[in-house]
């Protein structure tokens, strides 16, 4: 049987970024949490918080190494399975990269250690600042990555020579048109979906009666985040779709399934999008939605998909149905968000158990929506790798097709070993919960490792609860 | 100003680092299967968990540096190599979470050691057949690879796959006996010395090897006046194997650690000597395969200004782990 090898590549790459990111968009909430508990144990002494920033370290810790490992992947995949791409986009986007190592990546690593292992070694005041600097590590990394994807999704500051992108202007490369809008999306992500999960654990405590203490801090700390970041992830969603409007047309066209431009802007709130025939079936319209949210006018028109070839267009079943789950989980997360804030502010908040029932089970919004939101915004610049200037068809690595299927069937398999045991793992430190004495710092002291709380592991572990 | 030339150097500083820095890592996982007890499997994790992340990010520094700098090198390579690439990137999966699971793991951590234990020799391995890859050339035609999966796969990259181990294996024990007490530290002191000994083999035949099988390696080293240059290189490496056998027969801790850092700077700088200005032997040099002198320049200040301050800081935490991990301690988090 013939595959394509690019195809195949094509695959491998979004697997291999779909497993990455669930870890990535979770340490750089979570960490930013941590870094706040830890701040507030600081300043205020309460043991609570030392504890709290202890047990999420402990689930923090799993996450960032699988987030390392899969990052380590896909900074070789470029070059393994894309090196068209590579040299073709290799003095743009290679610099990046570079910048993302050198200030991101380094500083995260190397304070992770004193993160993980630095009690009783180090000051409290170090410990602190161990943990912030992982915390503006993964801050600084997204910075960058997302300047590389958005150059790749609006390229600008360049020029082309001998078939490869050339630098003209690093700062238009960087602040491209929908970088601050691509950034201002991810980051908020993260935190909403790190957000959404230490509100699952506390909820899960509080209805079995657990940590009652503990679960009530983080469902306070996470619904006074998520009831302003919540809302405000749609405000940016809104002006990102606006922009990608004016310079992705085509994706807009696909995530609203738009054919014709004269056309009714209806928003379809489901379809199913016939790409052959070009046009939608079993539609189930708001009539002008599409055309009032994109256009802010109820006749406006925009792009629809048949302005361009059926070969420069995205996959629109994919893109229209992905763009749905996120607003939908959005939507949930908003509502969630809010609800939660509102009870909160009347005093019943702990007591109203359907509403915990609802948010335990619910530590996955943030992850679907996420995954949905990046296969709206890649799927969507296909079948451009660089929009407008190069196709992912042309991009791809010297490699036959079967040294690709191989590898692609092992980084399934690994992957779905590592990581599924990884979230059990995470899982059952959850179980687990917050335990061990508080630990007091040494004053700078020298090489003890850290018997205590290695007794209360052990003593967890053993008790098996 | 060379821009490549300067690129050259700062990527061999990086890819140098790695090897160093998670050379004595993946030994560490390498020697599992000498130890006796857990307590000792979890003493010799400790004495590297806080530092193997921040160790193996010097490998994303060399492979990302590369792309930055020489992009279309990093094509070849990357292509050309995929399949010692792929291998050794899902050891390196396995060995790094390996870490955190194993002491998670309840009744499953033998699997988890073992996943340490295979990850790290798989990605030595592997590591070792890039390299042979790369000394014994790759076949460009119009700028990109133009051979097969398996062209590296020949005697002399296994030959090269088993003396990454065997040097690996040599750095974590000398690690080992540096930053250790106890059955774990004397147990390593003796498996240096065989370790050495391996090592100083493999280089030898490496050595040999090379100038017999490729052509341009022996002029390189053979001709003059080559030779009047290069002829320290060997003495040099002999005399550090034997002041590294002295110091760990005299129960020096931390000497033979710097005695086996020197080792492998050497066999690299010979190497280096071996295969420069081609970044990808035989055909393309380190000024065909450039990026354009905006990148490269760009990039240069970043890297100028950040290496100081991530070195600073690196060193800082080393410091802070300093003094060793006894016997029955390990570090819980």
């Amino acid at each position: 049987m013939e595959f394509d090898p690019v195809f195949i590549a094509r695959l491998q790459f979004a697997f291999t970024v779909t497993f990455h990111i669930i870890f990535p968009t979770f340490t750089i909430g979570l960490s930013a949490y941590i870094a706040t508990l830890l701040a507030m144990w600081l300043a205020t002494g309460r043991d609570r918080y030392q504890r709290l920033a202890r047990f999420w370290t402990r689930i923090f810790a799993v996450s960032f190494a699988m987030g390392v490992v899969s990052g380590i992947v896909l900074s070789y995949q470029f070059g393994t399975n894309w090196s068209q791409f590579s040299v073709y986009a290799g003095n743009v986007v290679g610099p990046l990269i570079g910048y993302e190592v050198l200030t991101a990546f380094f500083l995260e690593a190397t304070f992770l250690g004193v993160m993980l292992f630095g009690w009783g070694r180090v000051p409290n005041w170090l410990q602190v600042f161990a943990a912030v600097m992982v915390a503006i590590g993964t801050a600084i990394s997204t910075f960058w990555i997302l300047a590389a994807n958005s150059w790749m999704q609006t390229p600008t500051g360049h020029e082309i020579v001998d078939g490869a992108a050339v630098p003209l202007d690093w700062w238009a490369i960087i602040f491209n048109p929908s970088f601050p809008y691509r950034l201002a999306h991810m980051l908020n992500a993260s935190y909403l979906t790190a957000g959404f999960v230490v509100l699952a654990v506390g909820a899960r405590y509080l209805l079995a009666d657990r940590h009652p203490d503990q679960a009530r801090t983080m469902m306070r700390m996470a619904l006074c985040l998520l009831a302003v970041l919540a809302p405000l992830q749609l405000l940016i969603g809104d002006q990102h779709g606006l922009n990608t409007l004016k310079q992705q047309p085509m994706k807009i066209a696909a995530i609203e399934a738009h054919w014709d431009t004269a056309g009714p802007g209806d928003f379809h709130v489901f379809a199913w999008p016939d790409e052959q025939a070009e046009m939608n079936r079993f539609a189930i319209s708001i009539p002008q939605g599409a055309s009032l949210i994109l256009t802010h006018r109820l006749n406006g028109q925009f792009p629809g998909l048949k302005e361009v070839p059926p070969r420069d267009r995205p996959p629109v079943k994919t893109v229209f149905f992905a763009f749905r789950i996120m607003l939908a989980v959005g939507g949930f997360m908003i509502a969630a968000a809010l609800v939660g804030a509102w009870l909160m502010w009347r005093g019943v908040l702990f007591e109203t158990r359907w509403y915990l029932r609802i948010v335990a089970h619910s530590w996955w919004t943030g992850f679907v929506a996420v995954i949905a939101g990046w296969v709206v915004t890649e799927s969507g610049r296909q079948p451009w790798i660089v929009y407008g200037l190069k196709r992912t068809a042309e991009a791809a690595s010297p490699v036959a097709a079967a040294t690709v299927a191989t590898s692609l069937v092992l980084f399934v398999a690994v992957y779905g070993i590592v990581f599924a045991t990884g979230i059990y793992y995470i899982n059952r430190l959850i179980a687990k919960g917050p335990h061990g004495r508080a630990v007091e710092a040494a004053a700078g002291a020298p090489s003890r490792p850290l018997s205590s709380a290695h007794d209360a592991g052990r003593e967890a572990l053993a008790g098996g609860r | 100003m060379d821009l490549p030339l300067i690129w050259a150097a700062i990527i061999g500083l990086a890819v140098a680092m790695y090897v160093i820095l998670d050379g004595f890592d993946l030994g560490i996982g390498i020697l599992f299967p000498f130890t006796v007890k857990e307590s000792e499997r979890d003493q010799m994790v400790s004495s590297i968990a806080p530092f193997w992340d921040g160790n193996e990010t010097w490998l994303v520094l060399g492979g990302g540096g590369l792309w930055v700098a020489f992009p279309q090198a990093y094509a070849v390579i990357m292509s050309a190599l995929y399949v010692p690439v792929i291998v050794m990137l899902l050891a390196l999966v396995f060995r790094g979470v390996a870490f955190e699971f194993r002491t998670v793991a309840a009744t499953s951590k033998p699997y988890w050691n073992f996943a340490f234990l295979g990850g790290s020799a798989v990605a030595a391995l592997c590591q070792g057949a890039i390299l042979a890859g790369m000394i014994q050339g790759i076949r460009v035609e119009n700028g990109a690879y133009a051979g097969g999966a398996f062209d590296w796969a020949t005697p002399f990259a296994a030959l090269c796959a088993l003396g990454v181990l065997a040097g690996y294996a040599l750095l974590g024990a000398c690690w080992l006996v540096m930053k250790t007490d106890g059955a774990v530290a004397e147990r390593a002191r003796y498996q240096a010395k065989i370790l050495l000994a391996a090592v100083l083999a493999f280089m030898a035949v490496v050595s040999l090897w090379t100038p017999l099988a490729f052509e341009r390696i022996a002029t390189r080293w053979f001709s003059t006046p080559n030779i009047y240059y290069l002829w320290p290189v060997p003495i040099a490496t002999a005399l550090t194997a034997f002041a590294a056998w002295r110091w760990l027969e005299r129960g020096r801790e931390v000497k033979p650690f710097l005695a086996a850092i020197v080792l492998f700077l050497l066999g690299y700088l010979g190497l280096v000597i071996s295969v420069f200005p081609y970044l990808v032997p035989p055909s393309l040099t380190i000024w065909q395969t450039a990026a354009v002198p905006a990148s490269q320049m760009f990039m240069l200040i970043g890297t100028l200004i950040m290496l100081p301050i991530i070195l600073g800081y690196v060193v800082f935490v080393y410091w802070i782990f300093r003094g060793k991990v006894r016997e029955g301690e390990h570090y819980h988090h």
